[in-house]
């Protein structure tokens, strides 16, 4: 993501060229296959998007220099929008999300139709449509009935629609897989396999991160705040330290990276992110988890703030003591966590950023689409987070919190008596074994 | 699955295409600039006519190499082909069947290696079909990376859904405690660690080969792991969750065959021409009274109805419970016109008996769509079966396409309709919590437990 793209943009004419002449050999068929001759060229990836105004201002400059102001204004941009929309609360975050999603998707989905010249099939495009809606109608279900039990068991269609989720969402499934299985037609039966695959593919990777980011979300803001930054953090401060100190290169696959930017953007975001934990633990909005409250009907975020967001006093050790000159220092325990996620987001984060390379060199596009000028469309922007949003969730399940007491009892409320008391005889046990049952606690 | 395959192979078109290697000129294009060059176009897309190119891309494999024992040829050496390929099916057919009665009697662990063994076989053939199709078995790791992918989920899966119900066992051992609660965290770093190696593996000629396998593999692992474990976990709801599909599914196949074979006539789908209306009706009525009939023949036995547990003590699975309502005998007024027919008040049925109709509907109706769907991709590929493991066949992929669904369908219905949450993840997951939690939870189950009559009070003493 931190290369200059050049803008000189070639035609891949020649290529093409004998992609449509195999093509019209699918399935051994001879070429009457004339839809797949008469392909309309893949839309252009290079049209100038930036905006009328940004580029009279910019037009007495140099066409280097041109570029790097319209990367950086529309960075400022972004960066200022984001800004905003923390502001506007996780409701409003929740459906950037989502349409972050849509888009990526779109993009993705596109890539495949060019690659594959497959506009006319038929089907096609509805069914992925239709698979993608299938697959959030999946995950926001789960999501929904956890977050918002106490709404969902007043409201009758939406208590039943959360008991039978999953059957219904099978059978929505379902019915998109006969639909495609009956839409195979003769001459198009690998393309259509290829499509089904990349849909598939696709919507592993977009939906299921985007619910992982959701899930951070109402995990408390700074949960989604701070693993973004330091993504944010570590392509910025990389491609600085790149740009005055580079001279190694890292990996033949991106070969502007260097390990001057990389060990750099490394300690650059670590740092960055512990300042900013400092600064965002003090705030209960966004310490605090999301919650939906039935009374007014929205999301709060009041709480009592957990340990992880309280100041505690840590030793120095010996070593950075004689440098510091301090025998302790107060900090929130979140701020150790931060080392972590940043570190997570410098060194296995870029991965993601070299697999979209590779996917790039591989289908021969330069940009996933054109959605914002200088930088290329949303997938580009987003490449590296996905695998920081998976990273935190597990992390959050795995070394913060554990499972949901509430749920927990929900789901020991609908088991059979005999298993119950079973289950009860066993913690009892368990608890009496550990000393935390005591019999004085036994009798209140 | 039901079609008479013909034993010759597809006739391929003229030679193959290939465009002259320039890897000369392709080796000093690329690390000056971020564009992609010409030169490296051409060459990848070499890689990139595979998607499209006709037969000759397919190689000649002996896919129809005949691998029927010495003794059956002997033994069939009279008959005409036609009978003879009819007769082999038959006697592999009657194996198999016997094979599958053998491992059930001998339990369920054996059933779970069998599960286990399949899924691997499974994805090897799929895999090995994409190493054809993309002519990829010079790829650099690849196969290490595919095999690696594969284990990364067995594990995941089997950490969570497994280790509940050895939850007895794990309590006991420090170290799986240790790997039950970061499980999630471990199975994420394996995972992990796989991606970047496969990033680090990406070669400058062969992106585009490169990242279609990575989607193969992920398209197949979705497929074939998830659906197993979804088969292990019917299995370990009982026996008959795991017997009654697949039987259905099996029998269903073999009575369509008959009926499409003495009253077919009119053609089912035009992607595969030999099934036709009256085999898919035909069968759907004698699935369902088969699967019938075999519910109410498995419900009487404990080992069939009750969930697999692990016990500590015999250090094995014991199938012993009371069983639940779903397996006792139940008396149900028949309707008016059944009454007529056949002059009975009431009949006893086992409730599960009913849940056997849904499972065999969907075993006849969805079911083949199963079957549509792998023949499409055969025919996609241009390939006549998926191995040639089992003589007569085809691979074992050819023998479950249809039962995939199935597992599916089965689990999610055992969740929405039968049962609940599982108790004994509700109990690891109790277990994991902090202390203060636990007391909390104890006392508000404690008090539910006293309101319900289930918990007397305890007195003083």
């Amino acid at each position: 993501m931190t290369e200059l793209r050049q803008r000189s943009f070639r035609e891949d004419a020649p290529p093409e060229d004998k992609e449509l002449e195999s093509e019209a050999k699918i399935d051994g068929e001879t070429a009457s296959d004339s839809e797949s001759r008469a392909d309309p060229v893949p839309p252009p990836t290079s049209v100038d998007d930036t905006p009328e105004v940004l580029n009279r201002a910019l037009s007495n400059l140099s066409s280097r220099w041109k570029n790097w102001w319209v990367r950086g204004i529309l960075t400022l941009a972004m960066i200022a929008f984001f800004f905003i929309i923390i502001y506007l609360g996780p409701m409003v975050l929740m459906m950037i999300v989502m349409c972050v999603q849509i888009k990526c998707f779109h993009e993705i989905i596109t890539i495949g139709y060019n690659v594959y010249h497959s506009y006319d099939l038929p089907w096609f495009r509805t069914l992925s449509w239709y698979f993608l809606l299938c697959v959030n109608y999946f995950f926001y279900g789960e999501t929904v009935t956890d977050y918002f039990f106490t709404l969902v068991q007043r409201e009758e269609p939406l208590r039943i629609l959360s008991k039978y989720h999953r059957f219904i969402s099978f059978t929505l499934y379902l019915t998109g897989f006969c639909m495609f299985v009956l839409s195979l037609v003769k001459k198009h039966y690998r393309l259509q396999f290829y499509m089904f695959g990349w849909t598939h593919v696709t919507l592993l990777i977009v939906v299921t991160q985007s619910h992982l980011v959701i899930h951070n979300l109402f995990e408390g803001m700074i949960w989604f705040i701070v693993p973004i930054s330091c993504v944010i953090c570590n392509d910025i401060m990389a491609y600085m330290f790149g740009f005055f100190f580079g001279r190694t290169p890292l990996i033949k696959l991106s070969p502007k990276k260097t390990w001057e930017g990389f060990i750099g953007g490394f300690f650059a975001t670590v740092v960055f992110g512990l300042l900013l934990s400092y600064v965002m633990s003090g705030y209960r909005c966004f310490v605090c988890p999301v919650e939906y409250n039935n009374d007014t009907n929205s999301f709060t975020v009041d709480c009592e703030p957990s340990d992880l967001f309280r100041l505690q006093e840590y030793n120095i050790p010996g070593v950075i003591q004689s440098v510091v000159g301090w025998k302790t220092v107060r900090m929130y325990p979140f701020q150790i966590h931060s080392i972590a996620l940043s570190t997570f987001a410098s060194l296995i984060g870029p991965f993601g950023g070299f697999f979209a390379s590779g996917f790039k060199r591989a289908f021969k596009i330069k940009d996933f689409a054109n959605t914002i000028p200088g930088h290329g469309g949303i997938m580009d922007r987003f490449d590296c987070q996905y695998l920081m949003a998976t990273f935190v969730n597990v992390y959050i399940a795995s070394f913060i919190r554990g499972p949901n007491p509430s749920k927990l009892i929900q789901q020991f409320l609908t088991l059979r008596p005999d298993q119950q008391l079973h289950i009860f005889n066993t913690l009892k046990s368990h608890l009496t074994d550990k000393g935390i049952l005591t019999s004085a606690l036994e009798d209140e | 699955m039901l079609e008479l395959r013909h034993r010759g192979g597809c006739p391929s078109p003229g030679g193959a295409v290939t465009p002259p290697l320039r890897e000369g000129e392709a080796a000093g294009g690329d690390h000056e600039t971020e564009s992609t060059s010409d030169k490296e176009t051409d060459i990848d897309d070499r890689y990139g006519d595979l998607d499209a190119r006709g037969d000759s891309d397919v190689p000649e494999m002996p896919l129809s190499s005949d691998r029927t024992p010495e003794i059956l040829k002997k033994a069939l050496s009279g008959l005409s082909s036609r009978w003879k390929n009819w007769w082999i099916r038959g006697i592999l057919t009657l194996t198999m069947i016997s094979l599958f009665f053998l491992i059930i009697y001998m339990g369920s662990f054996m059933l779970m290696l069998l599960v286990l063994g399949i899924q691997v076989k499974c994805f090897h053939e799929i895999i090995t079909i994409g190493y054809r199709v993309y002519h990829s078995y010079d790829l650099p790791w690849f196969r290490t990376l595919s095999w690696y992918f594969l284990l990364c989920v067995n594990y995941f899966f089997y950490g969570e859904t497994v280790a509940d119900y050895f939850a007895t066992f794990v309590q006991r051992e420090e170290q799986l405690q240790f790997l039950i609660r970061y499980h999630r965290f471990i199975s994420f770093a394996l995972y992990l660690a796989g991606f970047c190696m496969f990033v680090l593996s990406l070669v400058k000629k062969h992106y585009r080969l490169q990242f279609y396998m990575f989607a193969w593999t992920h398209v197949t692992l979705l497929i074939t792991v998830t659906q197993s474990h979804l088969v292990i976990q019917n299995l370990f709801e009982g026996m008959i969750w795991f017997l009654v599909p697949i039987s259905s599914v099996i029998c269903n196949d073999i009575t369509a065959y008959l009926f499409g074979f003495f009253f077919g006539r009119t053609p089912l789908i035009k992607l595969s021409p030999k099934k036709t209306w009256e085999g898919f009706i035909g069968g759907f009525f004698s699935t369902v009274i088969f699967g019938f009939i075999a519910a109410y023949v498995l419900s009487k036995y404990q080992y069939f109805v009750c969930p697999v547990e692990y016990r500590s003590d015999v250090n094995s699975f014991v199938t012993e419970c009371e069983p639940s309502e779903l397996f006792q005998l139940q008396s149900y007024s028949l309707p008016p016109f059944l009454k007529a027919v056949l002059r009975r008040e009431t009949v006893s049925m086992y409730p599960f008996q009913i849940h056997s109709i849904a499972l065999s509907t969907f075993a006849s109706l969805i079911g083949p769509f199963g079957g549509f769907f792998a023949s499409g991709f055969k025919r996609a590929f241009k390939i006549k079966d998926f191995a040639n493991t089992i003589p007569g066949h085809g691979g074992i992929m050819d023998r479950f396409d249809c039962q995939y669904l199935m597992a599916t369908f089965v689990h999610v219905y055992i969740t929405s309709f039968i049962r609940g949450p599982n108790p004994s993840k509700v109990l690891q997951q109790l277990l994991v919590l902090q202390p203060e939690q636990q007391l909390n939870i104890y006392k508000t189950l404690k008090t539910h437990l006293i309101e319900k009559g289930i918990l007397q009070p305890t007195l003083k003493v």
